[in-house]
């Protein structure tokens, strides 16, 4: 009997992918995040404010996750921006290899930014990485303050927080600084952006952060 | 999480382990899981057993599931300790200056190979 000593991540080959198509997309100047949350929490209502007020100033490629439907694509597509959906057809959650076919075979260098909507999940999604520079949470106030608290593996990782659906406010037991607490305590620095999609109000404050990221990248090279 | 797919993940890095060392069967896996790596150890290591039936170099191997708790790391004092909840924060010092050194791992650490 003998032991080998392995070392290695369980996720090594998604890994390896993910690290591939952070290379290439760093070396065509592409700032990317990985937009994620649980379903039905406004992630694609937010990505179509946000594409409608970044597409006159960037050339911008969304993919979209979904179990089952284009019905996400065909919304997003609708502000002009291309859109392209992956059926995952059961799987709760992207991996690196899904999002490198769909990349596969295209000139990055004629992109400024990339978004990918992860499937509605809390959990599964923050276990693959996808190549992506940032890690977006949405937390919608119909869900509850506490769910940082019961998520916390997400909540870790996540470089921004917005805080959809803030006109709700008014009719739900949901208290903002509560919700902050929470995500602070996991991830202390980590902006916090509420909005209502609804109203528009907040969208300017994340797309600014979305614009600062963009232009903080070394130019293609 | 997905304990069926990563119990195959960890039965394929083990298949071509076992090959490369030119062995025959496996006997055991330890694997390291972070607390907050969303893996049940349990129900990992029953789907591992479960698949590694099906593989005649692998059938009978055991999984050994190591759960690694959180532990931050402070740049203020330098101190590394397991926070009693999941709170970015030392529990020494009170600052929130904390890296994650241990806690959300998902590592194949070694094979018990014959």
């Amino acid at each position: 009997m003998s032991r080998i000593v392995v070392a290695e991540p369980v996720l090594k080959a998604n890994d390896l992918v993910a690290a591939r198509t952070r290379g290439l997309l760093h070396d065509a100047g592409v700032f990317s995040f990985n937009m994620m949350s649980s379903p039905g929490s406004g992630k694609t209502s937010l990505l179509v404010r946000v594409l409608e007020e970044l597409r006159a100033d960037y050339r911008i490629l969304v993919l979209v996750g979904d179990i089952q439907t284009e019905n996400d694509a065909r919304r997003l597509r609708q502000t002009g921006v291309e859109a392209i959906q992956i059926v995952t057809g059961g799987t709760c959650h992207l991996e690196a290899p899904l999002v490198q076919r769909h990349l596969a075979g295209r000139d990055l260098s004629e992109l400024d930014l990339l978004v990918i909507e992860n499937v509605g999940n809390l959990v599964c999604p923050a276990g693959y990485d996808l190549g992506e520079d940032c890690k977006v949470v949405a937390l919608s106030v119909t869900e509850g303050d506490d769910k940082p608290e019961k998520y916390p593996g997400i909540f870790l990782r996540a470089q921004a927080v917005v805080l959809t659906k803030t006109d709700l406010l008014p009719y739900v037991p949901f208290d903002p600084a509560v919700a902050e607490r929470h995500i602070r305590d996991l991830s202390p620095d980590v902006p916090i952006f509420p909005v209502s999609t609804l109203r528009g109000d907040g969208i300017g404050a994340f797309t600014g952060w979305i614009r600062g990221r963009i232009s903080a990248l070394p130019r293609a090279r | 999480m997905h304990e069926l797919s990563l119990a195959t993940s960890i039965l394929d890095v083990a298949a071509a382990q076992l090959a490369a060392a030119g062995r025959t069967r496996l006997l055991r896996v330890e694997v390291a899981v972070g607390e907050l790596a969303a893996v049940l150890p349990d129900n990992l290591a029953f789907c591992f057993e479960v698949l590694a039936e099906d593989r005649p170099a692998l059938a009978g191997a055991h999984l050994d599931v190591q759960v690694r708790p959180l532990m931050v790391r402070c740049r203020d004092c330098g101190g590394e300790a397991h926070p009693p909840r999941p709170v970015m924060r030392c529990p020494a010092c009170g600052s929130s200056r904390v890296e994650v050194s241990s806690g959300q791992e998902l590592e194949i650490v070694a094979l018990e190979v014959e």
